[in-house]
């Protein structure tokens, strides 16, 4: 006997069938776990063993003449403005409901994400030192 | 043991917003919230309404905000509360008369995860069979009695009420982990779409709230790892 189940439309908008939102919370768990080691040795590096009032152009120049700093500090930006721009989208997507704020707070949101990592990348590639 | 019960009343069609009842009454230290509040409505005051049904434990209805918890008023002593109790309707519903709030949003999510055995295979002979490991496995979630503690104990669906919520995919890990179902699609389908789990912040007020001891918080665990591994 087969039985014909009729199945009720619960008035949900159909899934999209996007796997985005898995991406998004996948990246936060390895950015989040990349970020502990990355963002403590910077710590560690820039304030605790040297100190701002050690920290001068040279010391930067002598830092950027090889390229493993600049990696270091290009993975430290980008994955530091990524995990906190999606931090920021999951918030508006939280508690902005109505569709202006929400379409104004994420254009917002983007264009600063967006500018941040321009300016930070352009500083850390084209940086020569003199 | 005399005890003073603070109610939070609403009557829509005479109040404009929500206040503070309060009631002395004398119970027993062994007696549970829910025979203070049929005390109150019996003797003090017949227009307090609530939901109750089997008062005890296993029909869902009677939950509520006790003492600022979610709980189920059949299932708290008076004994463990002490002489001060505070009752609100759940949170993030809205509320129809007094303890009574209206919970149709949340039965549409419930049926939205599809709750029944789906199956393509034409049934055998006799039953279905599963062996004690396979049963093992969606165990905790049969528990669930649907009285809606563990949502309205959930931020995420207090900022966002489109939100499937813990209850509805506690209910939907009861059938993805079924090794009889073969409905896993359509259920991932829904379940990894913007409303589903990933709305989850894991902040674990579902497993506090649990007057079923289930473990909210580590079934959509494993509905999210479905998703990710698209196995379950």
């Amino acid at each position: 006997m087969k039985i014909n189940m009729e199945v009720r439309n619960s008035g949900r908008e159909k899934p999209r069938d996007s796997r985005f939102e898995l991406y998004a919370w996948l990246f936060m768990r390895f950015s989040g776990v990349l970020l502990i080691g990355l963002a403590l040795g910077h710590l560690v590096i820039m304030h605790l063993i040297n100190n701002v009032d050690i920290i001068d152009y040279d010391f930067v120049a002598a830092r950027y003449a090889t390229p493993f700093w600049r990696i270091y500090d290009l993975i430290l930006l980008l994955l530091a403005l990524l995990h906190g721009l999606n931090g920021m989208r999951t918030i508006v997507d939280d508690y902005v409901h109505p569709r202006l704020w929400r379409r104004v707070s994420l254009s917002l949101l983007y264009s600063f994400g967006f500018i941040f990592t321009v300016v930070g990348s352009y500083t850390i590639l084209a940086f020569q030192p003199k | 043991m005399e005890t003073r019960f603070k109610i939070k009343r609403f009557n829509p069609e005479k109040d404009e917003k929500s206040y503070w009842g309060e009631y002395d009454v004398e119970v027993e230290p062994t007696d549970r919230v829910l025979d203070g509040l049929h005390l109150i409505k019996w003797y003090q005051d017949g227009t307090l309404t609530l939901r109750r049904s089997c008062g005890h434990g296993i029909c869902g209805s009677d939950a509520m905000v006790i003492n600022g918890v979610n709980r189920l008023a059949c299932k708290v002593l008076i004994k463990d509360l002490g002489k001060s109790i505070t009752v609100e309707p759940m949170r993030g519903f809205r509320v129809i008369k007094d303890l009574v709030v209206d919970m149709k949003g949340f039965f549409e999510k419930y049926r939205s995860i599809k709750p029944y055995l789906i199956t393509d295979t034409p049934p055998p002979e006799k039953e279905r069979l599963q062996s004690p490991e396979e049963r093992e496995r969606f165990d905790g979630s049969t528990k669930c009695i649907l009285c809606g503690a563990c949502t309205t104990a959930c931020p995420s669906f207090w900022a966002d009420k489109e939100y499937v919520g813990p209850a509805a995919i506690v209910q939907a890990h009861r059938f993805l982990m079924d090794s009889r179902d073969e409905g896993k699609k359509v259920r991932l389908e829904i379940l990894g779409d913007r409303e589903g789990v990933w709305r989850c912040r894991t902040i674990f007020n579902c497993i506090e709230a649990c007057p079923r001891d289930i473990d909210v918080a580590g079934a959509i665990a494993d509905v999210k790892r479905a998703i990710l591994f698209n196995k379950s």
